[in-house]
C-alpha cells in the first residue's frame, strides 16, 4: 500500500475470502445437521465432511478488545475462521471435534455463554437506546443484560423450552429491530406529547415538514410571539416522536413518563403457522435503570408460563391462538385494560366476531 | 466502589450474561471518547432520559450515506461524547470473517475512533460508534485501502444482508450469499447516494424459515422456496422413529395441510397440497430435504411501524428461479424502483405506496399479471371501480 488514495464503490469484501476450507469445498453441498448439545451443530456434507459450530452469545455493543479476544480463540480453535448470526451471536467454525470441549471452557472462562440453538432462548436482537439514539425512551443495551442475566440459563439449554423462543428489544416506536414479529418484545414508549421549544423551533426547523411529519395530523401552523409556528393537539397525539425526528426543537423524551411496553406471540418463520405480529401484553411498565426489575419479571413470567402449557413444536404465537387470548391473560395474570383494544385505523378487525372464545 | 463515577452502570457488571459494561469500561482506561460514553450512559440511567441531539449532516466525500451524524446535549461534561458519528461499514455476505480481517478493522478502528462498535446493526452492517468529523476521511481511506467500503443510511439501498444459505445450511434452495454480493455491487451508487423517495431494503433468506426475518424487515424479499416434491430417506425417517421421535404427534399432526400420512414404515407425503412450511423438514433434517426445482418466492413491502403501520411482505411473484446474471429479477426491480421513481412520496415506503395505489394498479404498472397467490382471497367488498365498460353506439 504505498498510496494511501481512497477508493469508492468498492462494496465489501467478497465472503469467499472468509469461508472456511471444508465450508468452501462443500458449498451448496451439504446433506444434513445434527445439533449435538445446545451451541454445538455439526454439519455433514454429501461425501462426508464435517464441519462444527459452537455458537456463543455477545453483547452486540462490544470493543474492539473483545472482537480481538473472539480473534483469539478462533485463532487457537478454528484457524480463524467465525462468523456472526442475524441475532448478534457468534459462531466458530471446527474441523477438529476435539477442540469443541476446550473452546468451550475457554469461552466461559472469559464470561461467553454458549447455547441458542433449537429450543432456546437465542440472544436478543435490540437497537441502541440511550447509548446512542436521540429518540429513544429506554435503553436497550441494559435492559437486555438484565433479560438475559435472568434467562441465561434457557439460553444455554439448562433449561428445555417446547420450542424456540426469539426475544428482541427496540427503545421506541422506529423499531430498528424486528420486534413486531418476535415471541416476546420489549419496546420503549413515550406517553406524552412532544414539549415545544418555541425559541429554537423558529430558527432550526421548517414549518411545513413538521407539519407533513405528523402522521395523525396533530400538527397545526399557529403564531407565536409575532413568530411562525406549530401547536400539537394533545388528545390526537400518539407519540410517535415523528416530528421530532424532523425537529430537534419538539424533544419526545420525559423521564417521569417513558417506560416499556410489553408484546407477545410474534414470529417471522412460515414454519407451521404464518408469520404473525406481536399483541399487546403489557401496555406500560416504568423505567427503572440499571435493572428494569418490573420489566424483567415480567418477560420471565410469560417464558415460564409458556413453558408450563405449551405443546411441543408451539411458538408463544401459536401457543396463545390454541389457548385463547382470554386463557392468556388468566395464567400469566396479567390485567386486560382497555390499552389491549386496538382504536387506530381498521381496529374493527381484532374485535371478536364470533361466540367461540377460545 | 464508592468512588465509581458510573455506580447504576457498575450494578451491569454482575450476572451471567456477558457485560458490555465491564467490557467498555476496560476500553475506557486506554479509549477517551469511551470514557466519556460510559459517563454520558450512567447520566441517562440517572436523569431516565436520552442524552444525544438530533445530529447533523456529516459524511465522506462523494457519498450520502453511510455516516451518521451524532451530537450529544452533555458535551461540555463529557467532551469525548461531543461528536459521536456513526459509520456503518458494510458486512461480507453471510458475516463471514477471518480474524486476520477483522484485526485489521479494529486496528483502523482504534486508531481513528472510540473503539466501540456493534457486531452488527440490524440491517447487517458492522456499526463503528463513535468517530469525530475530522476523522471520517482518513478513517474512509484506511478502510476503502483494506478492502472495506461504507453501507446504506437515509433514502438509499441499504446494505443488503443475508443468510449464510448454502455455505453451511442444507435448506437453501438458492445461492444467497453470490446474490447479496452481486446485488450490493450492482447498486453500488445507489446504496451510497440517496436518490429515493425512503430507505429500500433487501434480505435474501434461503428457505421459509428465514432466518433474517426477511419477510417482516425488507421492502423487497427474497425467500428461498421448490415447486416440486420433498425428498425423502426411507431408511433416515424409520432411523429417526427408532432413536425416539413421535412421527405421528411431532410431525404428523403438527403438518398444517394436514397432508402427511405415516403408518409406522413409511412416510407419505401430498406434495400437491404441501404449503412448504419446512416443519416435517425442520424436525427431520437427515431425512426429508427440500425438493430439486428450487428458486425463491420475492415479496415485497415490509416495514416497521413509522409511519402508517407496520406490514409484513406480500407475495410479488410466487417462484422465480435465481441464476446469474439474475435478468429477471433485476428487471422487476427496475421496474418497482421506476414506478416508485413516479408515484412515491418522501419518507414513504414501497410497501405504504403499494397500499395508498391500490395493489392492482401497482400491478398494472410494473407489467405483472395478478395471480391468486398474491393474496390470501379475493376481496369480499363489493364496491368494485370498473374500468371496462360497454359505452351506447
Ligand atoms: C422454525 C424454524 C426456524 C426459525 C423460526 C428460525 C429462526 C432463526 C433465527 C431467529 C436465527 C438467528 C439465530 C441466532 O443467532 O440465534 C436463525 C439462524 C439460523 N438458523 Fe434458523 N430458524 C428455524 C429453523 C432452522 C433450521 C431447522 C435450521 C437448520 C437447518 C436453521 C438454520 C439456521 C442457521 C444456519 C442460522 C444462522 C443464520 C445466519 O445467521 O445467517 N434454522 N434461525
Ligand atoms: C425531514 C427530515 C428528516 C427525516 C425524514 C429524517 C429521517 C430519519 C430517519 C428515517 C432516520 C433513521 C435513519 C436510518 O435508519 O438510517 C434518521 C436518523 C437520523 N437522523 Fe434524521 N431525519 C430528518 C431530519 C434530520 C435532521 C434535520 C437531522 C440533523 C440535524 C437528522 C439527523 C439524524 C441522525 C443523527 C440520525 C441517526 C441515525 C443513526 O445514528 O444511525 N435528521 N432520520
Ligand atoms: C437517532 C436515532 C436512530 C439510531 C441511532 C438508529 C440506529 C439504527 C441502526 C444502527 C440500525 C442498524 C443499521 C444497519 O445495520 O445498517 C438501524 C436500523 C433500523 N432503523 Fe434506525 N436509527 C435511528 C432512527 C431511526 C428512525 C427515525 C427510524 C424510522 C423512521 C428508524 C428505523 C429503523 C429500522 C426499521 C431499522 C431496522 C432495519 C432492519 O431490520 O433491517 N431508525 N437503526
Ligand atoms: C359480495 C357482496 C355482497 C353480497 C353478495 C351481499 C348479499 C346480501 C344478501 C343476499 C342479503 C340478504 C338480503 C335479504 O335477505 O333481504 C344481504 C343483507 C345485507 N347486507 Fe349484504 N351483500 C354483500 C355485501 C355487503 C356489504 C359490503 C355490506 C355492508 C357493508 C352489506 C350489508 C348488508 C346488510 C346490512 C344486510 C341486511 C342484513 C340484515 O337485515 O340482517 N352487504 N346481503
Ligand atoms: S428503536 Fe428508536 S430509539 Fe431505538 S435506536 Fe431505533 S430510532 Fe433510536
Ligand atoms: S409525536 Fe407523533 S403524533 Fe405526536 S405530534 Fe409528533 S408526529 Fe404527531
Ligand atoms: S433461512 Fe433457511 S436456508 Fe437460510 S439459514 Fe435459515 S434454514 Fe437455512
Ligand atoms: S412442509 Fe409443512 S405443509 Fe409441507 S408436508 Fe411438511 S409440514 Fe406439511
Amino acid at each position: 500500500m504505498a498510496t494511501p488514495q481512497r477508493r469508492t464503490d468498492i462494496g465489501p469484501p467478497h465472503y469467499e475470502k472468509f469461508l472456511h476450507p471444508i465450508i468452501k469445498n462443500n458449498y451448496g453441498k451439504w446433506k444434513y445437521h445434527e445439533v449435538l448439545k445446545p451451541g454445538v451443530l455439526v454439519h455433514i456434507a454429501e461425501g462426508g465432511d464435517k464441519i462444527y459450530t459452537v455458537r456463543a452469545g455477545s453483547p452486540r455493543l462490544m470493543s474492539s478488545d473483545f472482537v480481538r479476544l473472539l480473534c483469539d480463540l478462533a485463532e487457537k480453535y478454528c484457524d480463524g475462521y467465525l462468523r456472526f448470526t442475524s441475532r448478534n451471536n457468534v459462531e466458530f467454525l471446527l474441523a477438529n471435534k476435539d477442540n469443541i470441549e476446550p473452546l468451550i471452557n475457554d469461552l466461559s472462562a472469559n464470561g461467553i455463554p454458549v447455547g441458542g440453538t433449537k429450543n432456546t432462548i437465542s440472544n436478543i436482537v435490540h437497537t441502541q437506546g440511550w447509548v446512542h439514539c436521540h429518540s429513544a425512551a429506554t435503553d436497550a443495551s441494559g435492559l437486555v443484560k438484565s433479560v438475559m442475566d435472568e434467562l441465561c440459563d434457557y439460553f444455554t439449554g439448562k433449561i428445555e423450552l417446547p420450542h424456540k423462543l426469539r426475544i428482541a428489544v427496540a427503545c421506541c416506536l422506529n423499531m430498528c429491530g424486528a420486534v413486531h414479529c418476535s415471541d416476546i418484545a420489549i419496546l420503549g414508549v413515550h406517553r406524552r406529547p412532544p414539549k415545544i421549544n418555541y425559541e429554537r423551533l423558529s430558527n432550526l426547523c421548517e414549518i411545513p415538514s413538521i407539519i407533513a411529519s405528523c402522521p395523525l395530523a396533530a400538527i397545526r401552523p399557529t403564531i407565536i410571539d409575532g413568530k411562525k409556528s406549530v401547536e400539537v393537539d394533545e388528545d390526537n397525539c400518539m407519540y410517535c416522536g415523528n416530528c421530532y425526528t424532523v425537529c430537534p426543537a419538539m424533544p419526545i423524551a420525559n423521564p417521569l413518563n417513558d417506560g416499556v411496553s410489553i408484546w407477545v406471540g410474534g414470529k417471522v418463520s412460515n414454519a407451521r403457522t404464518a408469520p404473525m405480529f406481536t399483541k399487546l401484553a403489557i401496555p406500560f411498565l416504568p423505567n427503572n435503570p440499571p435493572r428494569w426489575p418490573e420489566a424483567v419479571a415480567a418477560v420471565k413470567n410469560i417464558v415460564e408460563v409458556y413453558a408450563k402449557g405449551a405443546k411441543k413444536y408451539e411458538r408463544v404465537g401459536e401457543w396463545i391462538n390454541r389457548i385463547g387470548w382470554p386463557k392468556f391473560f388468566d395464567l400469566t395474570g396479567i390485567e386486560f385494560t382497555k390499552y389491549h383494544i386496538d382504536d387506530f385505523k381498521y381496529a374493527g378487525k381484532t374485535y371478536r366476531t364470533t361466540t367461540q372464545m377460545v | 466502589m464508592s468512588d465509581s463515577k458510573t455506580p447504576l452502570l457498575d450494578e451491569l457488571e454482575k450476572g451471567k450474561w456477558p457485560s458490555f459494561v465491564k467490557d467498555l469500561k476496560k476500553l475506557a482506561q486506554r479509549s477517551p471518547k469511551a470514557k466519556d460514553l460510559l459517563g454520558q450512559l450512567e447520566l441517562s440511567y440517572k436523569d431516565k432520559m436520552t442524552h444525544w441531539k438530533h445530529g447533523g449532516i456529516v459524511g465522506v466525500k462523494g457519498y450520502g450515506g453511510g455516516v451518521i451524524g451524532r451530537f450529544s446535549d452533555a458535551g461540555d461534561q463529557f467532551p469525548g461524547a461531543a461528536h459521536f458519528h456513526t459509520v456503518r461499514v458494510n458486512q461480507p455476505s453471510g458475516w463471514f470473517y477471518t480474524s486476520s480481517a477483522l484485526r485489521e478493522l479494529m486496528d483502523i478502528w482504534d486508531k481513528y475512533g472510540s473503539g466501540i462498535l456493534n457486531m452488527h446493526g440490524s440491517t447487517g452492517d458492522l456499526i463503528f460508534l463513535g468517530a469525530d468529523t475530522d476523522n471520517l476521511e482518513p478513517l474512509f481511506t484506511d478502510l476503502s485501502n483494506a478492502d472495506w467500503d461504507l453501507g446504506g443510511s437515509g433514502s438509499d439501498v441499504r446494505t443488503p444482508s443475508c443468510c449464510l444459505g448454502p455455505s453451511r445450511c442444507e435448506f437453501a434452495c438458492y445461492d444467497t450469499l453470490a446474490l447479496t454480493y452481486d446485488i450490493t455491487m450492482t447498486y453500488q451508487d445507489l446504496l451510497h447516494r440517496p436518490f429515493f423517495p425512503y430507505k429500500w431494503k433487501f434480505k435474501m433468506a434461503g428457505c421459509p424459515n428465514d432466518c433474517v426475518a426477511s419477510i417482516a424487515r425488507s421492502d423487497f424479499s427474497i425467500i428461498g422456496i421448490w415447486r416440486d416434491n420433498i425428498r425423502m430417506d426411507q431408511e433416515a425417517i424409520k432411523e429417526y422413529a427408532e432413536a425416539g421421535l413421535n412421527i405421528a404427534a411431532d410431525v404428523v399432526n403438527k403438518c398444517p395441510k394436514n397432508c402427511i400420512e405415516w403408518d409406522g414404515k413409511a412416510l407419505k407425503i401430498d406434495d400437491e397440497c404441501c404449503s412448504k412450511c419446512m416443519h416435517c423438514i425442520n424436525v427431520m433434517p437427515k431425512a426429508l430435504r427440500p425438493g430439486e426445482d428450487k428458486g425463491a418466492c420475492i415479496l415485497i413491502g415490509a416495514k416497521a411501524p413509522i409511519v402508517e403501520g407496520a406490514q409484513l411482505s406480500s407475495v410479488l411473484v410466487p417462484f422465480m428461479k435465481l441464476e446469474p446474471p439474475y435478468d429477471e429479477l433485476k428487471s422487476l426491480i427496475q421496474r418497482i424502483w421506476d414506478f416508485w421513481d413516479e408515484f412515491g412520496k418522501a419518507r414513504e415506503r414501497i410497501g405504504e405506496c403499494i397500499q395508498r395505489i391500490g395493489l392492482g394498479n401497482f400491478l398494472e404498472k410494473i407489467g405483472l399479471e395478478p395471480v391468486p397467490q398474491m393474496v390470501l382471497q379475493p376481496r369480499d367488498n363489493p364496491y368494485i371501480f370498473y374500468e371496462e365498460y360497454f359505452e351506447e353506439e
